[in-house]
Protein backbone atom coordinates (compact mmCIF):
# COMPACT_ATOMS: atom_id res chain seq x y z
CA UNK A 1 0.00 0.00 0.00
CA UNK A 2 1.41 3.57 -0.97
CA UNK A 3 2.20 5.94 2.08
CA UNK A 4 0.14 8.59 0.54
CA UNK A 5 -2.72 8.66 -1.72
CA UNK A 6 -5.12 10.73 -3.49
CA UNK A 7 -8.61 9.13 -4.83
CA UNK A 8 -10.29 11.20 -7.08
CA UNK A 9 -9.23 14.62 -5.27
CA UNK A 10 -11.73 17.11 -6.00
CA UNK A 11 -11.02 20.89 -4.64
CA UNK A 12 -12.42 23.91 -4.47
CA UNK A 13 -12.11 28.18 -4.27
CA UNK A 14 -15.88 28.69 -3.17
CA UNK A 15 -17.79 27.78 -6.42
CA UNK A 16 -14.65 27.45 -8.64
CA UNK A 17 -13.12 24.14 -9.13
CA UNK A 18 -9.74 23.45 -9.45
CA UNK A 19 -8.96 19.68 -8.77
CA UNK A 20 -11.30 17.20 -10.94
CA UNK A 21 -10.83 13.78 -9.42
CA UNK A 22 -6.83 13.36 -9.06
CA UNK A 23 -5.15 10.27 -8.55
CA UNK A 24 -1.64 9.78 -7.31
CA UNK A 25 0.39 7.66 -4.97
CA UNK A 26 3.62 7.91 -2.89
CA UNK A 27 5.53 5.08 -1.59
CA UNK A 28 7.73 4.91 1.01
CA UNK A 29 11.06 6.27 0.39
CA UNK A 30 10.26 7.55 -2.84
CA UNK A 31 10.61 10.74 -4.69
CA UNK A 32 7.64 11.98 -6.82
CA UNK A 33 7.47 15.20 -8.77
CA UNK A 34 4.71 17.13 -10.68
CA UNK A 35 4.93 19.31 -13.13
CA UNK A 36 2.48 21.45 -15.07
CA UNK A 37 2.10 24.71 -16.58
CA UNK A 38 0.62 27.79 -14.22
CA UNK A 39 -2.72 27.37 -12.89
CA UNK A 40 -2.80 23.78 -13.69
CA UNK A 41 -3.65 23.09 -9.83
CA UNK A 42 -0.35 21.63 -8.01
CA UNK A 43 -0.14 24.28 -5.50
CA UNK A 44 -3.88 23.48 -5.08
CA UNK A 45 -2.85 19.76 -4.89
CA UNK A 46 0.08 20.30 -2.25
CA UNK A 47 -2.88 22.96 -0.43
CA UNK A 48 -4.73 20.22 -0.16
CA UNK A 49 -2.94 17.20 1.26
CA UNK A 50 -1.17 19.93 3.75
CA UNK A 51 -4.60 20.73 5.00
CA UNK A 52 -5.18 24.51 4.43
CA UNK A 53 -7.69 23.27 2.31
CA UNK A 54 -10.05 21.04 3.41
CA UNK A 55 -11.74 18.13 1.16
CA UNK A 56 -13.72 14.90 1.67
CA UNK A 57 -11.89 12.81 4.41
CA UNK A 58 -11.33 9.30 2.03
CA UNK A 59 -9.93 11.63 -0.71
CA UNK A 60 -5.88 11.59 0.78
CA UNK A 61 -5.08 8.89 2.27
CA UNK A 62 -2.10 8.48 4.64
CA UNK A 63 -0.54 5.64 6.07
CA UNK A 64 -4.41 3.81 5.91
CA UNK A 65 -5.25 6.98 7.61
CA UNK A 66 -8.13 9.09 5.76
CA UNK A 67 -6.94 12.34 6.24
CA UNK A 68 -8.99 15.29 3.54
CA UNK A 69 -10.49 17.03 5.68
CA UNK A 70 -8.61 17.34 8.55
CA UNK A 71 -6.80 21.16 9.05
CA UNK A 72 -3.21 21.82 8.31
CA UNK A 73 -1.92 21.41 12.37
CA UNK A 74 -3.75 18.11 12.52
CA UNK A 75 -1.89 16.87 9.08
CA UNK A 76 1.67 18.42 10.16
CA UNK A 77 1.47 16.33 13.66
CA UNK A 78 0.80 12.98 11.61
CA UNK A 79 4.68 13.65 9.89
CA UNK A 80 3.81 15.66 6.45
CA UNK A 81 5.26 18.85 6.60
CA UNK A 82 5.45 21.75 3.19
CA UNK A 83 7.59 24.46 1.90
CA UNK A 84 4.78 26.45 0.76
CA UNK A 85 5.11 28.47 -2.71
CA UNK A 86 7.07 31.36 -2.10
CA UNK A 87 8.73 30.35 0.75
CA UNK A 88 6.49 32.04 3.07
CA UNK A 89 9.53 33.07 5.97
CA UNK A 90 7.94 35.07 9.05
CA UNK A 91 9.23 38.17 8.67
CA UNK A 92 9.14 38.50 12.74
CA UNK A 93 11.10 35.56 13.46
CA UNK A 94 14.97 35.72 13.11
CA UNK A 95 16.46 32.54 10.79
CA UNK A 96 17.24 30.26 13.46
CA UNK A 97 13.60 30.85 14.78
CA UNK A 98 12.05 30.37 11.69
CA UNK A 99 13.93 26.82 11.95
CA UNK A 100 12.52 26.39 15.33
CA UNK A 101 9.16 27.18 14.68
CA UNK A 102 9.32 24.05 11.70
CA UNK A 103 9.02 21.39 15.25
CA UNK A 104 6.34 23.55 17.02
CA UNK A 105 3.46 20.85 16.76
CA UNK A 106 5.97 17.32 16.44
CA UNK A 107 8.16 16.45 18.87
CA UNK A 108 10.04 13.28 17.76
CA UNK A 109 13.45 12.47 17.73
CA UNK A 110 14.83 11.74 14.03
CA UNK A 111 18.02 12.58 12.39
CA UNK A 112 17.09 16.45 11.85
CA UNK A 113 17.71 19.46 14.38
CA UNK A 114 19.09 22.81 14.32
CA UNK A 115 22.83 20.98 14.03
CA UNK A 116 22.25 18.86 11.14
CA UNK A 117 20.08 22.13 8.97
CA UNK A 118 22.94 24.06 9.84
CA UNK A 119 25.64 21.02 8.30
CA UNK A 120 22.90 21.02 5.49
CA UNK A 121 23.51 24.69 4.71
CA UNK A 122 25.78 26.30 6.14
CA UNK A 123 25.36 29.60 5.18
CA UNK A 124 22.24 29.76 7.47
CA UNK A 125 24.64 29.20 10.53
CA UNK A 126 26.26 32.53 9.51
CA UNK A 127 23.19 34.21 9.28
CA UNK A 128 21.37 32.27 12.59
CA UNK A 129 20.40 35.68 13.77
CA UNK A 130 19.40 37.89 10.90
CA UNK A 131 15.22 38.05 10.33
CA UNK A 132 14.18 35.39 7.74
CA UNK A 133 13.21 38.03 5.17
CA UNK A 134 16.62 39.72 5.25
CA UNK A 135 18.31 37.01 3.65
CA UNK A 136 18.49 36.10 -0.62
CA UNK A 137 15.60 34.26 -1.95
CA UNK A 138 18.02 31.12 -2.62
CA UNK A 139 18.87 31.48 1.28
CA UNK A 140 15.56 32.06 2.20
CA UNK A 141 14.41 28.84 0.45
CA UNK A 142 17.19 26.91 2.28
CA UNK A 143 15.04 28.15 5.64
CA UNK A 144 12.10 27.33 4.24
CA UNK A 145 13.07 23.69 3.70
CA UNK A 146 15.33 23.51 6.79
CA UNK A 147 11.76 24.42 8.80
CA UNK A 148 10.06 21.99 7.51
CA UNK A 149 12.46 19.26 7.95
CA UNK A 150 13.12 20.08 11.63
CA UNK A 151 9.81 18.37 12.47
CA UNK A 152 11.36 14.91 11.08
CA UNK A 153 8.43 14.28 8.79
CA UNK A 154 7.57 11.24 6.76
CA UNK A 155 6.62 12.70 3.83
CA UNK A 156 8.08 16.53 2.43
CA UNK A 157 6.11 18.57 0.08
CA UNK A 158 7.65 20.81 -1.58
CA UNK A 159 5.95 23.37 -3.94
CA UNK A 160 8.04 25.25 -6.54
CA UNK A 161 11.60 25.39 -5.18
CA UNK A 162 12.87 26.74 -8.24
CA UNK A 163 10.53 30.00 -7.60
CA UNK A 164 12.41 32.89 -8.88
CA UNK A 165 16.08 32.02 -8.19
CA UNK A 166 18.71 31.44 -10.74
CA UNK A 167 19.62 28.42 -12.32
CA UNK A 168 22.87 28.39 -10.31
CA UNK A 169 20.96 28.84 -6.87
CA UNK A 170 18.56 25.85 -7.84
CA UNK A 171 21.40 23.33 -8.77
CA UNK A 172 22.87 24.61 -4.85
CA UNK A 173 18.94 23.57 -3.29
CA UNK A 174 18.61 20.82 -4.94
CA UNK A 175 21.76 19.61 -4.56
CA UNK A 176 20.57 19.03 -0.85
CA UNK A 177 18.02 16.49 -2.07
CA UNK A 178 20.23 13.28 -1.67
CA UNK A 179 21.14 13.82 1.90
CA UNK A 180 16.85 14.19 2.36
CA UNK A 181 16.54 11.39 0.92
CA UNK A 182 18.76 9.89 2.92
CA UNK A 183 17.40 10.44 5.98
CA UNK A 184 14.26 8.54 5.10
CA UNK A 185 11.68 11.26 4.23
CA UNK A 186 9.45 10.49 1.38
CA UNK A 187 9.33 13.60 -1.15
CA UNK A 188 6.47 15.60 -3.63
CA UNK A 189 8.37 17.94 -5.45
CA UNK A 190 6.11 20.12 -7.80
CA UNK A 191 7.76 22.70 -10.41
CA UNK A 192 7.48 23.93 -13.22
CA UNK A 193 10.83 23.18 -14.99
CA UNK A 194 10.28 19.66 -16.20
CA UNK A 195 13.87 19.16 -16.92
CA UNK A 196 15.21 19.31 -12.91
CA UNK A 197 11.93 17.47 -11.96
CA UNK A 198 13.29 14.45 -14.44
CA UNK A 199 16.56 14.80 -12.52
CA UNK A 200 15.26 14.24 -9.16
CA UNK A 201 12.66 11.99 -9.59
CA UNK A 202 11.80 8.53 -9.04
CA UNK A 203 8.07 9.15 -11.23
CA UNK A 204 6.48 11.43 -12.76
CA UNK A 205 2.93 13.18 -12.90
CA UNK A 206 1.87 15.77 -15.14
CA UNK A 207 -0.54 17.91 -14.47
CA UNK A 208 -2.89 19.87 -16.89
CA UNK A 209 -6.63 22.17 -15.70
CA UNK A 210 -6.81 20.16 -12.42
CA UNK A 211 -6.50 16.62 -13.73
CA UNK A 212 -3.96 14.15 -14.29
CA UNK A 213 -2.62 13.77 -17.72
CA UNK A 214 0.42 11.54 -17.37
CA UNK A 215 2.60 9.60 -15.39
CA UNK A 216 5.36 7.12 -15.57
CA UNK A 217 9.26 7.09 -14.85
CA UNK A 218 10.75 9.83 -16.78
CA UNK A 219 13.07 7.30 -18.08
CA UNK A 220 10.05 5.67 -19.64
CA UNK A 221 8.28 8.88 -20.89
CA UNK A 222 8.90 10.09 -24.39
CA UNK A 223 9.78 13.98 -25.01
CA UNK A 224 6.57 14.33 -27.10
CA UNK A 225 4.09 13.02 -24.67
CA UNK A 226 5.57 14.93 -22.16
CA UNK A 227 5.11 18.03 -24.05
CA UNK A 228 1.56 17.24 -25.06
CA UNK A 229 0.65 16.58 -21.73
CA UNK A 230 2.16 20.03 -20.45
CA UNK A 231 0.57 22.30 -22.69
CA UNK A 232 -2.09 20.60 -24.18
CA UNK A 233 -2.63 18.22 -27.36
CA UNK A 234 -2.99 21.14 -30.38
CA UNK A 235 0.26 22.91 -28.95
CA UNK B 1 3.62 74.47 42.49
CA UNK B 2 6.35 72.26 42.85
CA UNK B 3 7.25 70.92 38.77
CA UNK B 4 9.55 68.10 39.21
CA UNK B 5 6.92 66.80 41.82
CA UNK B 6 4.85 67.13 39.25
CA UNK B 7 6.14 65.37 36.54
CA UNK B 8 7.30 62.52 38.74
CA UNK B 9 3.52 61.96 39.48
CA UNK B 10 2.85 62.13 35.90
CA UNK B 11 5.40 59.90 35.11
CA UNK B 12 4.11 57.24 37.89
CA UNK B 13 0.65 58.08 36.44
CA UNK B 14 1.94 56.77 33.12
CA UNK B 15 2.58 52.86 34.67
CA UNK B 16 -0.68 52.83 35.51
CA UNK B 17 -1.64 53.80 31.52
CA UNK B 18 0.89 51.49 30.86
CA UNK B 19 -0.79 48.58 33.00
CA UNK B 20 -4.15 49.20 31.13
CA UNK B 21 -2.59 49.41 27.99
CA UNK B 22 -0.46 46.47 27.82
CA UNK B 23 -3.14 43.56 27.29
CA UNK B 24 -4.47 45.48 24.70
CA UNK B 25 -1.09 45.97 22.82
CA UNK B 26 -0.46 42.20 23.35
CA UNK B 27 -4.01 41.08 21.62
CA UNK B 28 -3.59 44.11 18.88
CA UNK B 29 -0.20 43.04 18.27
CA UNK B 30 -1.08 39.49 17.70
CA UNK B 31 -4.28 39.20 16.07
CA UNK B 32 -5.32 42.73 15.30
CA UNK B 33 -8.48 42.21 17.69
CA UNK B 34 -9.24 45.76 18.91
CA UNK B 35 -11.27 44.79 22.18
CA UNK B 36 -13.24 47.83 22.82
CA UNK B 37 -14.57 45.88 26.12
CA UNK B 38 -10.69 46.39 27.32
CA UNK B 39 -11.47 49.02 29.61
CA UNK B 40 -14.82 48.06 30.95
CA UNK B 41 -12.88 44.16 31.63
CA UNK B 42 -10.79 46.39 33.50
CA UNK B 43 -13.67 47.36 36.07
CA UNK B 44 -15.13 43.74 35.96
CA UNK B 45 -11.68 42.43 37.58
CA UNK B 46 -11.52 45.39 40.01
CA UNK B 47 -15.15 44.00 40.94
CA UNK B 48 -13.99 40.84 41.43
CA UNK B 49 -10.69 42.00 43.71
CA UNK B 50 -13.33 43.72 45.34
CA UNK B 51 -15.36 41.48 46.21
CA UNK B 52 -12.54 38.93 47.04
CA UNK B 53 -11.27 41.38 49.59
CA UNK B 54 -14.57 42.16 50.98
CA UNK B 55 -16.32 38.92 51.08
CA UNK B 56 -13.06 36.99 52.47
CA UNK B 57 -11.37 39.72 53.92
CA UNK B 58 -8.19 39.30 51.83
CA UNK B 59 -5.29 41.60 51.37
CA UNK B 60 -5.77 43.01 47.88
CA UNK B 61 -2.31 41.81 46.65
CA UNK B 62 -3.39 37.92 47.30
CA UNK B 63 -6.73 38.78 46.04
CA UNK B 64 -5.11 40.07 42.90
CA UNK B 65 -3.01 36.77 42.65
CA UNK B 66 -6.50 35.03 43.02
CA UNK B 67 -8.18 37.87 40.53
CA UNK B 68 -5.66 36.52 37.56
CA UNK B 69 -6.02 33.11 36.88
CA UNK B 70 -9.75 33.85 36.60
CA UNK B 71 -9.40 36.72 34.25
CA UNK B 72 -7.20 34.39 32.24
CA UNK B 73 -9.82 31.92 31.89
CA UNK B 74 -12.81 34.34 31.32
CA UNK B 75 -10.16 35.93 28.35
CA UNK B 76 -9.60 32.37 27.38
CA UNK B 77 -13.37 31.46 27.34
CA UNK B 78 -13.91 34.92 25.58
CA UNK B 79 -11.87 34.54 22.47
CA UNK B 80 -12.71 30.86 21.96
CA UNK B 81 -16.44 31.54 22.15
CA UNK B 82 -16.88 35.11 20.86
CA UNK B 83 -13.84 36.93 19.73
CA UNK B 84 -12.37 34.03 17.51
CA UNK B 85 -15.78 33.80 15.24
CA UNK B 86 -15.38 37.24 14.25
CA UNK B 87 -12.02 37.34 13.14
CA UNK B 88 -11.51 37.82 8.98
CA UNK B 89 -10.74 40.14 6.38
CA UNK B 90 -13.72 42.34 7.68
CA UNK B 91 -12.91 45.06 10.58
CA UNK B 92 -16.26 45.11 11.75
CA UNK B 93 -17.71 42.26 13.35
CA UNK B 94 -14.78 42.07 16.08
CA UNK B 95 -15.73 45.78 16.78
CA UNK B 96 -19.54 45.64 17.07
CA UNK B 97 -18.83 42.46 18.97
CA UNK B 98 -16.62 44.05 21.40
CA UNK B 99 -18.37 47.06 21.54
CA UNK B 100 -21.56 44.58 22.23
CA UNK B 101 -19.77 43.04 25.26
CA UNK B 102 -18.98 46.66 27.07
CA UNK B 103 -22.61 47.48 27.16
CA UNK B 104 -23.29 44.09 28.16
CA UNK B 105 -20.86 44.60 31.23
CA UNK B 106 -21.21 47.92 32.30
CA UNK B 107 -25.27 47.23 32.64
CA UNK B 108 -24.34 44.31 34.56
CA UNK B 109 -22.54 45.49 36.99
CA UNK B 110 -24.62 48.72 37.34
CA UNK B 111 -27.55 45.82 37.93
CA UNK B 112 -25.20 43.89 40.27
CA UNK B 113 -23.51 46.40 41.83
CA UNK B 114 -25.46 49.81 41.36
CA UNK B 115 -23.74 53.04 40.58
CA UNK B 116 -22.07 53.78 43.83
CA UNK B 117 -18.60 54.53 43.62
CA UNK B 118 -16.36 51.80 45.11
CA UNK B 119 -12.55 51.52 46.31
CA UNK B 120 -10.51 48.74 47.25
CA UNK B 121 -9.42 49.25 50.66
CA UNK B 122 -5.72 48.92 50.90
CA UNK B 123 -4.78 50.32 53.71
CA UNK B 124 -1.88 51.64 55.33
CA UNK B 125 -0.36 51.72 51.66
CA UNK B 126 -3.19 54.29 51.30
CA UNK B 127 -1.34 56.87 52.74
CA UNK B 128 2.02 55.51 52.92
CA UNK B 129 4.57 57.51 51.15
CA UNK B 130 8.61 57.45 50.90
CA UNK B 131 10.80 60.72 51.12
CA UNK B 132 13.12 61.02 47.58
CA UNK B 133 15.64 63.75 48.55
CA UNK B 134 12.98 66.87 49.27
CA UNK B 135 10.03 64.81 47.30
CA UNK B 136 7.71 62.67 49.10
CA UNK B 137 6.70 59.65 46.74
CA UNK B 138 3.19 57.65 47.49
CA UNK B 139 3.81 54.24 47.53
CA UNK B 140 0.76 53.08 45.73
CA UNK B 141 2.10 54.93 42.48
CA UNK B 142 5.26 53.66 42.87
CA UNK B 143 4.63 50.05 43.02
CA UNK B 144 2.09 50.54 40.21
CA UNK B 145 5.18 51.70 37.82
CA UNK B 146 7.36 48.73 39.13
CA UNK B 147 4.63 46.60 38.25
CA UNK B 148 4.57 48.23 34.87
CA UNK B 149 7.99 47.77 34.33
CA UNK B 150 7.46 44.00 35.61
CA UNK B 151 4.68 43.30 32.96
CA UNK B 152 6.71 44.58 30.37
CA UNK B 153 9.65 42.96 30.85
CA UNK B 154 8.18 39.63 31.30
CA UNK B 155 5.65 39.93 28.47
CA UNK B 156 8.83 40.83 25.98
CA UNK B 157 10.80 37.46 27.55
CA UNK B 158 7.50 35.88 26.83
CA UNK B 159 7.36 36.79 23.27
CA UNK B 160 10.98 37.19 22.43
CA UNK B 161 12.77 34.29 24.50
CA UNK B 162 9.94 31.62 24.68
CA UNK B 163 8.20 29.00 22.22
CA UNK B 164 5.27 30.36 22.85
CA UNK B 165 5.81 34.13 22.02
CA UNK B 166 7.66 32.41 18.78
CA UNK B 167 4.40 31.20 17.91
CA UNK B 168 2.38 34.36 18.95
CA UNK B 169 4.73 36.33 16.32
CA UNK B 170 4.56 33.79 13.65
CA UNK B 171 0.66 33.48 13.74
CA UNK B 172 0.53 37.32 14.03
CA UNK B 173 2.96 37.49 10.61
CA UNK B 174 0.80 34.96 8.45
CA UNK B 175 -1.94 32.58 10.35
CA UNK B 176 -2.16 30.27 7.12
CA UNK B 177 1.37 29.09 7.28
CA UNK B 178 2.02 28.88 11.06
CA UNK B 179 -1.06 26.24 10.70
CA UNK B 180 1.73 24.34 8.62
CA UNK B 181 4.09 24.34 11.81
CA UNK B 182 1.41 22.81 13.41
CA UNK B 183 0.42 26.00 15.62
CA UNK B 184 -3.00 26.46 16.23
CA UNK B 185 -3.93 30.15 15.46
CA UNK B 186 -7.25 30.15 17.27
CA UNK B 187 -5.72 28.38 20.12
CA UNK B 188 -2.66 30.43 20.39
CA UNK B 189 -5.06 33.85 20.05
CA UNK B 190 -7.21 31.82 22.99
CA UNK B 191 -4.19 32.08 25.20
CA UNK B 192 -2.83 35.56 23.93
CA UNK B 193 -5.99 37.12 25.60
CA UNK B 194 -6.22 35.13 28.54
CA UNK B 195 -2.48 36.66 29.12
CA UNK B 196 -3.97 40.03 28.34
CA UNK B 197 -6.97 39.66 30.97
CA UNK B 198 -4.52 38.18 33.45
CA UNK B 199 -2.83 41.62 32.90
CA UNK B 200 -5.74 43.28 33.20
CA UNK B 201 -6.02 42.12 36.80
CA UNK B 202 -3.01 43.80 37.55
CA UNK B 203 -4.37 47.22 36.40
CA UNK B 204 -7.21 46.56 37.98
CA UNK B 205 -6.09 46.36 41.32
CA UNK B 206 -4.18 49.44 41.21
CA UNK B 207 -6.82 51.50 39.64
CA UNK B 208 -9.37 50.42 42.49
CA UNK B 209 -7.02 50.81 44.92
CA UNK B 210 -5.72 54.45 44.03
CA UNK B 211 -8.93 56.29 42.87
CA UNK B 212 -12.95 55.62 43.05
CA UNK B 213 -14.32 53.45 40.58
CA UNK B 214 -18.11 52.51 39.42
CA UNK B 215 -19.29 50.79 35.92
CA UNK B 216 -19.39 53.63 33.75
CA UNK B 217 -15.33 54.32 33.93
CA UNK B 218 -14.53 51.53 31.69
CA UNK B 219 -14.68 53.16 28.04
CA UNK B 220 -12.34 56.09 29.72
CA UNK B 221 -10.08 54.07 30.73
CA UNK B 222 -10.10 52.13 27.38
CA UNK B 223 -9.40 55.44 25.33
CA UNK B 224 -6.14 56.15 28.27
CA UNK B 225 -5.00 52.79 27.43
CA UNK B 226 -5.90 53.24 23.40
CA UNK B 227 -3.99 56.41 23.22
CA UNK B 228 -0.60 55.12 25.16
CA UNK B 229 -0.50 52.07 22.70
CA UNK B 230 -0.54 54.69 19.69
CA UNK B 231 1.56 56.76 20.62
CA UNK B 232 4.03 54.45 21.72
CA UNK B 233 3.53 52.67 18.24
CA UNK B 234 2.31 49.30 17.50
CA UNK B 235 3.58 46.55 18.42
CA UNK B 236 6.05 47.64 20.75
CA UNK B 237 5.79 47.43 24.57
CA UNK B 238 8.06 49.55 25.67
CA UNK B 239 7.04 52.36 23.61
CA UNK B 240 3.84 51.32 25.24
CA UNK B 241 4.85 52.13 28.29
CA UNK B 242 6.23 55.69 26.90
CA UNK B 243 2.89 56.33 25.61
CA UNK B 244 1.32 55.78 28.93
CA UNK B 245 3.92 58.53 30.48
CA UNK B 246 3.31 60.47 27.98
CA UNK B 247 -0.21 60.66 28.73
CA UNK B 248 0.29 60.70 32.46
CA UNK B 249 3.23 64.06 32.70
CA UNK B 250 0.46 65.68 30.21
CA UNK B 251 -2.27 65.05 32.30
CA UNK B 252 -0.36 65.85 35.74
CA UNK B 253 1.47 69.14 34.20
CA UNK B 254 -2.61 69.90 32.73
CA UNK B 255 -3.95 68.97 36.33
CA UNK B 256 -1.43 71.30 37.98
CA UNK B 257 -2.06 74.43 35.72
CA UNK B 258 -5.73 74.03 35.81
CA UNK B 259 -7.55 71.28 37.54
CA UNK B 260 -10.31 71.09 34.25
CA UNK B 261 -7.66 70.87 31.91
CA UNK B 262 -6.01 67.65 33.20
CA UNK B 263 -8.05 65.34 30.52
CA UNK B 264 -7.93 67.68 27.69
CA UNK B 265 -4.15 68.33 28.59
CA UNK B 266 -3.97 64.17 27.69
CA UNK B 267 -5.69 63.96 24.60
CA UNK B 268 -3.59 67.61 23.23
CA UNK B 269 -0.36 65.40 23.68
CA UNK B 270 -1.65 62.63 21.88
CA UNK B 271 -2.63 64.48 18.81
CA UNK B 272 0.46 66.32 19.01
CA UNK B 273 2.46 63.08 18.96
CA UNK B 274 0.72 61.41 16.09
CA UNK B 275 1.01 64.80 14.49
CA UNK B 276 4.87 64.82 14.13
CA UNK B 277 5.20 61.33 14.76
CA UNK B 278 1.79 59.55 13.18
CA UNK B 279 3.46 55.98 13.65
CA UNK B 280 4.13 56.97 17.12
CA UNK B 281 7.33 57.11 19.39
CA UNK B 282 8.93 53.72 18.89
CA UNK B 283 7.24 52.18 16.01
CA UNK B 284 7.79 48.30 14.94
CA UNK B 285 10.40 47.93 11.78
CA UNK B 286 7.75 45.27 10.53
CA UNK B 287 4.33 45.69 9.91
N1 LIG C 1 -7.07 31.45 -3.59
C1 LIG C 1 -7.65 31.17 -4.78
N2 LIG C 1 -8.91 31.58 -5.04
C2 LIG C 1 -9.50 31.32 -6.21
N3 LIG C 1 -8.93 30.62 -7.22
C3 LIG C 1 -7.67 30.18 -7.02
C4 LIG C 1 -6.97 30.44 -5.80
N4 LIG C 1 -5.74 29.89 -5.90
C5 LIG C 1 -5.68 29.32 -7.12
N5 LIG C 1 -6.83 29.50 -7.80
C6 LIG C 1 -7.14 28.99 -9.15
O1 LIG C 1 -7.02 27.58 -9.12
C7 LIG C 1 -6.39 27.12 -10.29
C8 LIG C 1 -5.17 26.29 -9.92
O2 LIG C 1 -4.21 27.15 -9.29
P1 LIG C 1 -2.88 26.62 -8.61
O3 LIG C 1 -2.32 27.73 -7.82
O4 LIG C 1 -3.16 25.35 -7.94
O5 LIG C 1 -1.98 26.35 -9.90
P2 LIG C 1 -0.45 25.97 -9.98
O6 LIG C 1 -0.38 24.77 -10.83
O7 LIG C 1 0.16 25.89 -8.65
O8 LIG C 1 0.15 27.20 -10.78
P3 LIG C 1 1.56 27.94 -10.62
O9 LIG C 1 2.52 27.12 -11.42
O10 LIG C 1 1.33 29.28 -11.23
O11 LIG C 1 1.91 28.00 -9.18
C9 LIG C 1 -6.05 28.34 -11.13
O12 LIG C 1 -7.06 28.49 -12.11
C10 LIG C 1 -6.12 29.47 -10.15
O13 LIG C 1 -6.54 30.66 -10.78
MG1 LIG D 1 1.61 26.91 -7.64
Amino acid sequence: MALLQTNGLTAFYRDFQALFGVDLWLDAGETVAIVGANGAGKSTLMRSVSGVLRNKPEQIVFDGRPIGALAAPEVMALGIAMVPEGRKLFPSLTVEENLLIGRYGRSTNGPWSLETIYQLFPVLKERRNNPGTALSGGQQQMVSIGRALMSNPHVLLCDELSLGLAPVIIKDIYAAFPAIRESGASIVIVEQDIGQAMKVADRLYCMMEGRVTLSGRPMELKREAIHAAYFGADS
Amino acid sequence: MNWVDTVLQGILLGGLYALFAAGLSLVFGIMRLVNLAHGDLIVLAAYLIFVLVGTLGLNPFVAMAIAMPIMFAIGWLLQTYVFNRTLGPDILPPLLVTFGLSVVLQNGLLQAYSADSRRIPSGYLETASVRLGSLHVGVMPLLTFASALAVIVILNRLLYATELGRAFRATSDDAVTAGLMGIRPQRTFAIATGIAMAVVAIAALYLGTRSNFDPTIGPARLIYAFESVIMGGLGSLWGTLAGGIVLGVAQTIGGAVNPEWQILAGHIAFVLVLLFRPRGLFPRAVD
